[in-house]
């Protein structure tokens, strides 16, 4: 590692644009930017090629290089990094932020920009990218001034990770990164606007942990804030929630925080969330919120979520806490400080749980857990979509490998979540709040370039995958040996999923018409490509796929009509489920008022 | 603690102190629109003496769990520095300023200077067949004179937005 051709630190006054951007993103600890070339950015492109400090990885579309760097973030805990160009590169980039934002990622986004005396007069590759981006972005900004893009690097860099994360977007126009100007280190001081309360209020703490303590039905539900928040704060959450004896859900975004294995996790909550998960959220009384937002997948219906609960309510943003679900105890902070501070002060306070009305609370749960709600039959050659994934995890736990999962959006995503175990965070990399199509791909590719040796998969629908087929070529040429693992029912199968559920069966659109063979599309990009046709096939598969040292598409034909259960469809409550086709628990069905949801 | 099952609307009026950077008023306002939030009025100028803060306005109106949460999304902003909800907080003063033209000519004219003298609107601007007023007030007091002037010969109205600040010595700064 060196970066010997850059200007040494002192010559303060000798560095382009472009180099100071570089020595800021090193400073920041960058070591992977991902990202496509284009004019307005040759300058860093220049600057890129004189040094080795940073890697440069070349992905074949923008939308990749954001997606590619939230995997990076999510899989290590660290600020992702993109490069892109003015104009279309900036624009394609959109997606890819919005997609952080939702999920709150921190993504650090240089974009290139026309010369600052060109801007507004609409010159060649202009887009006004501040204005595009801003509220697709936590902040961004627009350099006019030299003397003030050190300390715009480092500023977004503080913003992208502090408080929620979230992704950042510097828009460089092209004199800036050609003048020269001073470089300037970190700062040590305080910002001046943006400082996130991070430590929690000790008097909210004890009306936590009393309310905890002489809760009957209590329910801890658990987000991505508590990933976030770093392996620390999972290991916490852990901690608490055996030494208390709660039930424990997660939701999407926060499988992984706590392990799946553990006898009081209940499985993930919501709309395709266990049936025991979602009674358990809707029984409860008290419930405690950790770095999750009360998300509309989450709570079903509003007037009929945990109608009898008093709720916790844990959030780094207070603008999540109180904005769709009413909390009697919210506390501000960062998960990890939170748990710390709630483990303290349970130890510390003398009061004795009602360990009785617990166990009766224990003994109702498992009852739940009797229905047994993600049984599946695979009674003939065709695959089931859960099997497939079943056996995915239970062959890849056998390898003993640290193994990463990403999906891409729809029925396999669900189906993902749901039987695939996770025992430690940022292993599970998936677009929970945007729901980004061809998100999975690139992102398997931005761990990969995180952990070389681990086993990276995409797990992919035949439809999402074909949003970022292009990024096999990104594969090939660093040689990552993502795999991808196709659940091939040729059909967008969550949209089918709805219109035989709420659209009559007219399957309007939805049909997978005129597919790629997936194992010469594999190969035409110098990867390995597989398919599994029947159960016989299915284990060679995975196993060959596992054991492949090269991107490999695994193209599983699963059965067509298979649809994702338990549901909790639109507009209903909890208590509300479909547990599989035509078999409804508590009523309600489908309203017309449920149709207009989405 | 806001109750979500009380539709009540009541009015709001927010003061956030911000930095003066490039920007920063089309964050407020894309945070309003993109929300769905409403501005009944926003008015902003720099308020220190270096020119690095600006004061923000703002005028809406919505539910009690809709104001926290207007509150809160502005609070999180990067450039934000404070936001006060001086509705909430306590006594305070609300002016607005407004230009009020208004032309015609013989009693019509009498009539205007009579009650802009009523209503201590100055004359600022005048013709043989027009007046411009300057007036400050509260919303209402503009609202009744404007109405007074439309018979006799309301031309143009501009007027700028409430601006307040807290009575007594609590003090909104950095």
């Amino acid at each position: 590692m060196s970066s010997a051709i850059l200007p040494a630190a002192s010559d303060t006054q000798s560095l382009t644009g472009a180099e100071i951007v570089l020595r800021a993103l090193k400073e920041q600890g960058v070591e992977v930017i991902f990202g496509y070339p284009g004019g307005a950015v040759l300058p860093i492109y220049d600057a890129i090629f004189n040094q080795n400090a940073i890697r440069h990885i070349l992905v074949r579309h923008e939308q990749a290089a954001v997606h590619a760097a939230e995997g990076y973030a999510r899989s290590t805990g660290k600020v992702g990094c993109v490069l892109v160009t003015s104009g279309p590169g900036a624009t394609n980039a959109v997606t890819g932020l919005v997609d952080a934002l939702m999920d709150s990622i921190p993504i650090v986004c240089l974009t290139g920009q026309v010369p600052t005396h060109l801007i507004g007069n609409d010159a060649f590759q202009e887009a006004d990218t501040t204005g595009i981006t801003r509220p697709a972005t936590k902040h961004n900004y627009l350099v006019k001034n030299i003397n003030k893009l050190a300390e715009t690097v480092h500023d977004a860099f503080y913003v992208a990770r502090s408080g929620r994360p979230g992704p950042v977007v510097i828009d460089l126009p092209k004199d800036i990164l050609i003048g020269k100007g001073p470089y300037r280190p970190a700062p040590q001081a305080e910002h001046r606007s943006y400082r996130p309360q991070t430590e929690p209020e000790a008097a909210q703490i004890a009306k936590a942990v009393a309310l905890l303590k002489g809760a009957k039905r209590p329910v801890v539900y658990a987000g991505g804030g508590v990933i976030n928040a770093g392996p620390e704060a999972s290991a916490l959450l852990t901690k608490f929630v055996r030494m208390a004896g709660l039930p424990c859900t997660n939701t999407l975004m926060g499988l992984g925080a706590y392990p799946s294995s553990d006898p009081q996790f209940l499985g993930m909550l919501g709309m395709h969330g266990t049936y025991e998960a979602n009674l358990a959220m809707h029984g409860c009384d008290v419930m405690f919120n950790i770095g999750a937002r009360f998300d509309d997948r989450v709570t079903g219906r509003l007037n009929a979520f945990a109608p009898d609960s008093v709720k916790i309510h844990a959030d780094i943003d207070p603008s999540s806490i109180n904005k769709n679900v009413k909390v009697e105890v919210p506390i501000v902070g960062d998960a990890a400080a939170v748990l710390r501070a709630l483990i303290a002060a349970w130890e510390a306070d003398g009061a004795q749980q009602d360990r009785e009305s617990l166990a009766g609370w224990w003994r109702q749960i498992d009852e739940w857990r009797g229905a047994n709600c993600l049984r599946y039959v695979q009674d003939s050659k065709i695959i089931k979509p859960q099997h497939a994934v079943k056996r995915l995890y239970e062959l890849t736990r056998e390898t003993g490998r640290d193994t990463f999962i990403s999906t891409e959006v729809g029925q396999h995503q669900m189906w993902a979540a749901q039987y695939f175990g996770f025992e430690k965070p940022n292993r599970w990399m998936t677009s929970g709040g945007l729901g980004t199509m061809g998100y999975g791909l690139p992102a398997a590719m931005g761990v990969q370039v995180a952990h070389p040796d681990a086993l990276c998969i995409d797990i992919a629908g035949e439809a999402s995958i074909l949003m970022n087929i292009q990024e096999m070529s990104t594969l090939a040429q660093y040689r990552l040996p993502v795999k991808v693992f196709i659940l091939n029912n040729q059909y967008m199968g969550m949209v089918r999923q709805w219109q035989e559920l709420l659209h009559g069966g007219r399957y309007s659109e939805s049909y997978s018409e005129a597919l790629p063979d997936f194992v010469k599309l594999a190969e035409s990009f110098h990867g390995v490509g597989l398919r599994a046709e029947s159960t016989d096939d299915l284990d060679r598969v995975i196993r060959e796929m596992i054991a492949i040292d090269r991107p490999v598409i695994a193209d599983i034909a699963v059965d067509q009509k298979e649809n994702v259960f338990p549901m909790i469809p639109s507009g209903a409550a909890h208590n509300e489920m479909l547990l599989a086709s035509g078999q409804i628990t508590g009523g309600a069905g489908v309203t017309d008022e449920g149709t207009a949801l989405v | 603690m806001p109750d979500p099952s009380d539709m009540t609307h009541r009015a709001a009026t927010i003061a956030v102190l911000v930095e003066n950077e490039a920007g920063v008023l089309a964050r407020v306002i894309g945070l309003f629109s993109g929300r769905g939030y409403n501005i009944d009025s926003l008015t902003v100028a720099p308020v220190d003496a270096e020119g690095r803060l600006s004061r923000i306005t703002v005028v809406t109106s919505g539910t009690e769990m809709v104001i926290e949460q207007i509150k809160a999304q502005l609070d999180r902003l990067v450039p934000v520095h404070k936001v006060a909800d001086l509705t909430l907080e306590g006594p305070h003063l609300t002016r607005e300023l407004a230009l009020i033209k208004v032309v015609g000519s013989g009693s019509a004219r009498q009539e205007a200077l009579r009650l802009a003298d009523a209503f201590r609107a100055r004359v600022v601007d005048a013709t043989t067949e027009s007046f411009v007023f300057e007036m400050t007030g509260s919303g209402e007091k503009l609202d009744a004179f404007i109405n007074l002037m439309r018979p006799i010969g309301l031309a143009e109205v501009s007027r700028t937005g409430a601006v307040a600040i807290a009575r007594g010595t609590a003090s909104l700064t950095v």
